[in-house]
Order: C-alpha cells, then sequence, then structure tokens
C-alpha cells in the first residue's frame, strides 16, 4: 500500500428498498405496459438491479392521454402558486431522499457516488426550487404579459446525467403550467422511477408527470406521437437530426440540447496548477460523459510541456474503479456500446499518428472501464479533435496566438460549450466574446446551476436549459399563440414523416 | 375541570433574542372588545440603536449568502408559518376581532406571501438587472445588491400580513431590517418573531420591536448607519418630519401606503431596497 492508496470506502446500498421490477408510471400509478420487459444493470460490475418496462407505442398513447386529460383538468386551472407549491414539494422530497437517489444513480449510471451526491442530486433539488419559484411570476418570464403552457410536452433524456435531466426537463414544464410525458434512457430508468414514487409522495395530481421507460422505439413513439406539443431532446446530435426531422412540418415545438467538442483554452498567463484543475474536472468529470465536457484542449505553445506534464502527474492520482467508493475519481463508462465507441475512437487516434497516454491504473475485471487518456500532438484533422467521443479521453493541440486560439476552438460544427484560462481579464471577455458557443467558463470548467441558461450553438442542438431563458421554451406568448393558429389555419396540419 | 392556561410574556426580538425592553417599559394590548391580551414591551431608543447594531452586523453574512439559500430560509419560514396555522389564526382573531374564516385566510395570505417572495430570491436580479450594449468594447453588466439596513413601519390595521408584506421584500435580497410592529396589535408581530427565529434565519436579519412608532420612528429615520426607511405604515404619523430626518444620510424613503392594509406582492418593493451596480470591463486580445 502506497501513500496513494486508500482503504476501500463504499457508500452502502442498504439505503436503497428497490422493488424486483417496475411498471410504467402512466396517471398516477405504476401500470404493466404491453411491450415487454428488460432489466437494467450495474455498469461497474454487469450485476442485474431491477427489470424495468418497455412501453409501446400502446402505452405511449396512453401516457399522452393522461398528461392531455391532466393538462386540460385540474393541473390548468390550478393557480401558479399552487403549481409552484407542487414543485416546492418535489424539491424538498429530493431533499429528504437525497442520499438514497445518490446511491441510485451511481448504481445504475457507474458515476462516482461522490459526484452523485454533491453534484447531480443537490442540483436537482435545486433545479425543482428555483423553477417553483417561477409558477406564479411567469409574467417575469420575458415572453410577454399573460405567457401560456403550450400543452403536453414528450421528453427524451440521456443516460449521462439521469436524474438532473429529468430535473432540467420536468422542473421548467411544470412551473410554465403543461403536463409531461418523459422516456428516460434505456440504461438508466431508476431513478426516473424512484422519482416518480416522489410524485405519489408529494401527491401530485395523476397525469401530470408521466414516465415511460424503454429504448429508442419508445422515444420515437413519443416524439411523433400527433398528441404532444412540445418535443425536447437531450442526446446525440444524430437521434437530435432524426427528431427534428420526425417534426419537421408539425406545430410541434422543439427544444435540442445535443453533443459538443468543447474547446478549453490555456494561455501562457494562465494560472497553470488551477487550469491543471479545471482541464481534469473538464474531461473526467462524470467519465467524460458530458456533452459540454472540455475534449478538447488547446494550449499555447510556450506553456505546453509544463501543462501537460502537471497534467500528467495529476493524472497519476486519479483513482478510477467502484462508483459506490466515496474515494472513487472516475466511476465505469456507462454501457458496453459506449465503451466500444470510445475505444474504437482511441484506435483511430494512434492510427492517425496522435500520441496517446494514460497513467498506469488497474481495471476491475467485469463492468465497463476505460482509464483516463490523453493524446497530445494531436492536429485539427484528426477524427479525435471533431469527434464527441463522449469518454474520458482528452485530445490535446496547440495554438500561438488569440487569434489562432479562436479560429481552431470555433472550428468545429458544435457550439455547445467552451473554457477559457487566463489571469488577464480583458483577453477572457474578448475571447469570450468571440467564441461560438452558449456557454462559456473562464478560470473554471463545468458548472452548473438554476439560474443559468445552458444549450448549443450550431449543431449542439437549439432552445436554452435553465435561467428565465429555459421557461421560453414551454411558454407562448399571446400573440405567438394567435401567430401559430394563423398558420394551422393556412398550413395543410399534417405532419410530414421523414 | 378546564385547565388553567399559560400565558405568554410578549418581549422584543433582536439579534436574534428575545430581551425585554431595556427601559423596562410595557403597555397593555387589548382586542377590539376591550379585553385585556397582554403587555407588549415598550421599545425605547436604546432598544432600536441596538436592534440597528443587530441589523448592520447581520448584513455581511446575509447579503454574501446565496440568493438559493436566502430563498431556501424565507421558504422555510413558510414552512414553519404553515405548522403553527392555527396560533397564528388565533392571534389574529383575538387582535383583530375578525371570523376565524377572515383570520385563517389572512395567515394563509401570509404564508403564501413568504412562498412568493422566497422564489424572487434567485430570479429578482436577472429581471431588473442585465448587460448593457455599450459602444465600445467593454462588457458592462448591471447587478442590483442590497442596500443595508432598512427600518421600517409597519402597517397598523394588518398586523400579521401587513408586517409579512414590508419585511419579506426588505430581506430577499439580503438585507437586514429594524421593524416598529402595529401599534394596537403587536401579538401576532411577536410571534412571527419567534417562526423567524426557528427557520435558520442568521440571527439579526430580522429584528421586531413593539411599542410607539411615534417615539422610536424619528430615532431610525435620523440613525446614520439606517439606509433605507419604509414607512408604509407611518401614514397616521408625522412621516413628513420623518422623511425630513432621513436626508441628513441620505437614507431611501418609501413613503406611506394610503392603501397600507392591501400592500400588494411586487417585485417593485423588492428593488425599491437594492442599489444598482454596474461593472465595466475591457474587452481586449492583447
Amino acid at each position: 500500500m502506497t501513500f496513494l492508496d486508500y482503504a476501500p470506502a463504499p457508500e452502502s446500498t442498504a439505503i436503497l428498498d428497490l422493488k424486483s421490477e417496475y411498471g410504467l408510471f402512466i396517471d398516477g400509478e405504476f401500470v404493466d405496459g404491453d411491450g415487454g420487459s428488460f432489466a437494467t444493470i450495474s455498469p461497474a460490475t454487469e450485476k442485474h438491479i431491477t427489470t424495468v418496462q418497455s412501453a409501446s407505442a400502446a402505452d405511449v398513447d396512453r401516457a399522452v392521454a393522461a398528461a392531455r386529460r391532466a393538462f386540460e383538468g385540474p393541473w390548468s386551472r390550478l393557480s401558479g402558486s399552487d403549481r409552484g407549491k407542487y414543485l416546492f414539494r418535489i424539491a424538498r422530497l429530493v431533499q429528504e431522499r437525497a442520499r438514497e437517489l445518490a446511491v441510485a444513480e451511481s448504481l445504475d449510471n457507474g458515476k462516482p457516488i461522490r459526484e452523485s451526491r454533491d453534484v447531480d442530486v443537490p442540483l436537482v433539488a435545486a433545479w425543482f426550487f428555483y423553477y417553483a419559484g417561477w409558477a406564479d411570476k411567469l409574467e417575469h418570464a420575458g415572453v410577454g404579459s399573460a405567457p401560456r403552457p403550450l400543452g403536453v410536452a414528450g421528453q427524451v433524456i440521456p443516460w449521462n446525467f439521469p436524474l438532473l435531466m429529468l430535473a432540467w426537463k420536468i422542473a421548467p414544464a411544470l412551473a410554465a403550467g403543461n403536463a409531461v410525458v418523459l422516456k428516460p434512457a434505456e440504461t438508466t430508468p431508476l431513478t426516473a422511477l424512484l422519482f416518480a414514487e416522489i410524485l405519489q409522495q408529494a401527491d401530485f395530481p395523476p397525469g401530470v408527470v408521466n414516465i415511460v421507460t424503454g429504448a429508442g422505439d419508445t422515444g420515437s413513439a413519443l416524439v411523433t406521437h400527433p398528441g404532444v406539443d412540445k418535443v425536447a431532446f437531450t442526446g446525440s446530435t444524430a437521434v437530435g437530426r432524426a427528431i427534428a426531422k420526425q417534426v419537421a412540418g408539425s406545430s410541434k415545438r422543439l427544444t435540442l440540447e445535443l453533443g459538443g467538442k468543447a474547446a478549453n483554452i490555456v494561455f501562457d498567463d494562465a494560472p497553470v496548477d488551477q487550469a491543471v484543475e479545471g482541464i481534469v474536472n473538464g474531461i473526467f468529470f462524470n467519465q467524460g460523459h458530458v456533452c459540454c465536457a472540455g475534449s478538447r484542449l488547446l494550449v499555447q505553445e510556450s506553456v505546453h510541456d509544463e501543462v501537460i506534464e502537471k497534467l500528467k502527474r495529476r493524472m497519476a492520482t486519479l483513482r478510477v474503479g467502484d462508483p459506490l467508493d466515496k474515494n472513487t475519481d472516475i466511476g465505469a463508462i456507462n454501457s458496453a456500446a459506449q465503451l466500444e465507441r470510445i475505444r474504437a475512437l482511441s484506435a483511430i487516434g494512434e492510427q492517425e499518428g496522435a500520441e496517446r497516454w494514460s497513467p498506469a491504473c488497474d481495471l476491475p475485471e467485469n463492468g465497463f472501464w476505460f482509464a483516463p487518456t490523453i493524446f497530445t500532438g494531436v492536429d485539427t484533422s484528426h477524427r479525435i479533435a471533431r469527434d464527441e467521443i463522449f469518454g474520458p479521453v482528452l485530445s490535446v493541440l496547440t495554438f500561438r496566438t488569440p487569434a489562432e486560439a479562436i479560429s481552431k476552438a470555433n472550428n468545429t460544427p458544435y457550439g455547445l460549450s467552451a473554457g477559457i484560462w487566463s489571469d488577464k481579464g480583458s483577453k477572457i471577455l474578448a475571447v469570450a466574446n468571440e467564441l461560438r458557443a452558449g456557454v462559456v467558463w473562464a478560470n473554471t470548467f463545468n458548472r452548473f446551476d438554476p439560474a443559468s441558461p445552458f444549450g448549443g450553438y450550431k449543431e449542439s442542438g437549439y432552445g436554452r436549459e435553465g435561467g428565465r431563458h429555459g421557461l421560453a421554451a414551454y411558454l407562448a406568448s399571446t400573440a405567438g399563440a394567435a401567430v401559430v393558429q394563423t398558420e394551422q389555419a393556412t398550413k395543410p396540419k399534417k405532419g410530414r414523416t421523414t | 375541570m378546564t385547565r388553567l392556561a399559560v400565558a405568554k410574556t410578549y418581549k422584543l426580538f433582536i439579534g436574534g433574542a428575545f430581551p425585554r425592553s431595556e427601559s423596562g417599559r410595557t403597555y397593555p394590548v387589548a382586542s377590539p372588545g376591550g379585553d385585556f391580551l397582554a403587555n407588549a414591551a415598550k421599545a425605547s431608543r436604546k432598544d432600536a440603536r441596538d436592534a440597528v447594531v443587530a441589523a448592520r452586523g447581520a448584513v455581511p453574512g446575509w447579503s454574501g449568502a446565496t440568493a438559493y439559500n436566502r430563498g431556501q430560509i424565507l421558504y422555510r419560514v413558510a414552512e414553519m408559518l404553515e405548522g403553527r396555522r392555527a396560533q397564528f389564526v388565533e392571534e389574529v382573531r383575538a387582535a383583530r376581532g375578525v371570523s376565524a374564516q377572515q383570520a385563517g385566510d389572512t395567515v394563509d395570505a401570509s404564508i403564501d406571501r413568504w412562498v412568493w417572495y422566497a422564489g424572487w430570491a434567485d430570479k429578482y436580479a436577472q429581471v431588473v438587472g442585465g448587460s448593457n450594449p455599450v459602444a465600445g468594447p467593454y462588457f458592462n453588466l448591471s447587478v442590483p445588491e442590497p442596500t443595508g439596513v432598512v427600518a421600517i413601519v409597519a402597517p397598523q390595521e394588518s398586523p400579521l400580513l401587513g408586517l409579512v408584506n414590508v419585511v419579506a421584500p426588505a430581506i430577499v435580497s439580503g438585507n437586514a431590517v429594524v421593524v416598529i410592529a402595529s401599534e394596537r396589535h403587536p401579538l401576532p408581530a411577536m410571534s412571527l418573531a419567534e417562526v423567524i427565529a426557528t427557520s435558520d434565519m442568521p440571527k439579526g436579519v430580522v429584528n421586531v420591536l413593539t411599542g410607539s412608532a411615534a417615539e422610536i420612528a424619528p430615532w431610525l429615520a435620523s440613525h446614520a448607519d439606517v439606509d433605507g426607511i419604509d414607512l408604509t405604515g407611518a401614514g397616521a404619523l408625522d412621516w413628513v418630519d420623518l422623511e425630513i430626518a432621513a436626508v441628513d444620510t441620505l437614507t431611501r424613503v418609501m413613503r406611506p401606503s394610503p392603501l397600507e392594509d392591501a400592500v400588494a406582492p411586487s417585485l417593485e418593493r423588492i428593488v425599491s431596497w437594492t442599489e444598482v451596480k454596474t461593472v465595466w470591463h475591457t474587452r481586449s486580445l492583447r
């Protein structure tokens, strides 16, 4: 045992009281669907956790109908103040059951308990608390004096932050007065189902929130359902494009939060030690399964060697292993399929001539694991500089002038986030001005707050989540609603199928 | 055999503690029917000054807390108030002589008012602040910040809801307050102080005085460490003198409201007790 070795400190799973199987959550109750069932497993051990249902198109139809009834019935008759009180209840229940939710999240997703406990779940509570306060203040949301909800929102979320993405979707939708049908990711349904129990504890009116588990077919049935007024999707750019095609020509509103290939720019006047911490946080947080991950490090040539040496030294201290261990920095890759993609792109990185490095690290035998990895000598044309890897793999590029850094940072079809490291404020603000990205972090990275809007430029999607701007995705101004009606009157109503 | 009730001694609320007035004075509080309810403490000039010291001491911590934290604490006040709903219904009913139904409505509105203002804690800055598109290579951002210590003469005829209406919007942004409760109906205010004292609210953020507003308010209006004075409930006093007394240190003044009992929830009230700070920063690649 060296000084870097820690005794195991596993968080107990005794706090969980899981059922052996979960139904679909429709109209306030867990019900059986007719699409069969599938297992959700722990990616760290490949062990079975519980069995969940695969919602069929008919099940989705039932869920949308329940949401419609709730929207046109009790939910829309509630005052904003009462809607807010329901959301405050959720925030408090999430806080009360925080540890349980964190353990469930780490078990199902593979992320370190340190992150689920200190980042994901506290942010979930914060998100509901924040939007709860908006429910009776919508006239200040910036979309006119009498904004109205859109109706039924169909929401499809990814596996990287299962419960947090649920909160990002559900909290603003409900604050604005919509009803929702949400599909969690196939590999991470667990916390969404626990959330359904929280809705029951909060005595939520039935049908306001419906949760349908399943895979791509379920998601497709949801976003194409004619009873859905608004589609919100977070996930890959490829699937986002497919959804945008499916809703094209319909009257559905759409927001997309898609992939990224963020530049994390380190200038020669940066606080290097802080920057190294930020680089590590930027790419290795959540195993790099982060759409806004700082996956391209742009480092000024004059400090390249110093930064890389310090980065390698820091990486050698990262502990990879049991997600439930409180000392773990990097947990399991979420699925075999994702691990395969990370391996394939990393192999391509080597083939294209970049230099690959990982610290020595013992990976567990079972489960899906990938050591933290950096590639140096990466060129802008390399696949690993262009494709989103969505894993703990950093591509390092260099630049000489701020103009070159800006040009390289923007040289991507994505535009979700970016990082800037410099002690010079005027440079940070000038560079931030030039970056085509929806979120720019300066001397920090991967910060999230319900008060702060988040979302991408270009092929990272459209629409914002979080803050006042996040409400706009779920509200129609009175004038806007009139325009939509006019369009519907003059245009064929049927959506084009592609 | 009926049980003999234990009567509560009503005191002041200063710096998180419940002292008697240093003057040793009290005054009898009666119901509209003339029945004796309790003796209330009659705060002195020194009590008012102590309260300002306590409020000033609370400002750095409270205004420096995150907006999320302040919002949760205001929400906690609502939770605590809800749990003691029956007590407040009884106190409002006794103080004002209204029906249990009317008193219940008042208490419910008071709870909901705390929730409404709690929600503003992390929102008002985005609604009233923002970036300014100046004509030059500058980043320019305006942010409202709390004014500091606000003295308040609470509405006289609405001892609970009226008090919430003036206190919540002042503290939500990070101010600390010294509030003079309704002179004739001071008892619900002191019970609200007990709620505040058990809501994780840092000591000194809210200080409650009972007694004669005509006697205490001039000292607060002219106090150099008071940054703002809310005269909403001072309509029956010589409030013009109070406004003039506030001028020396350019204390911000909110004049009495003719409809003091109908103080509506308003963003404007929050903004009244803030100062807008604008930050310029150059943008340059060199």
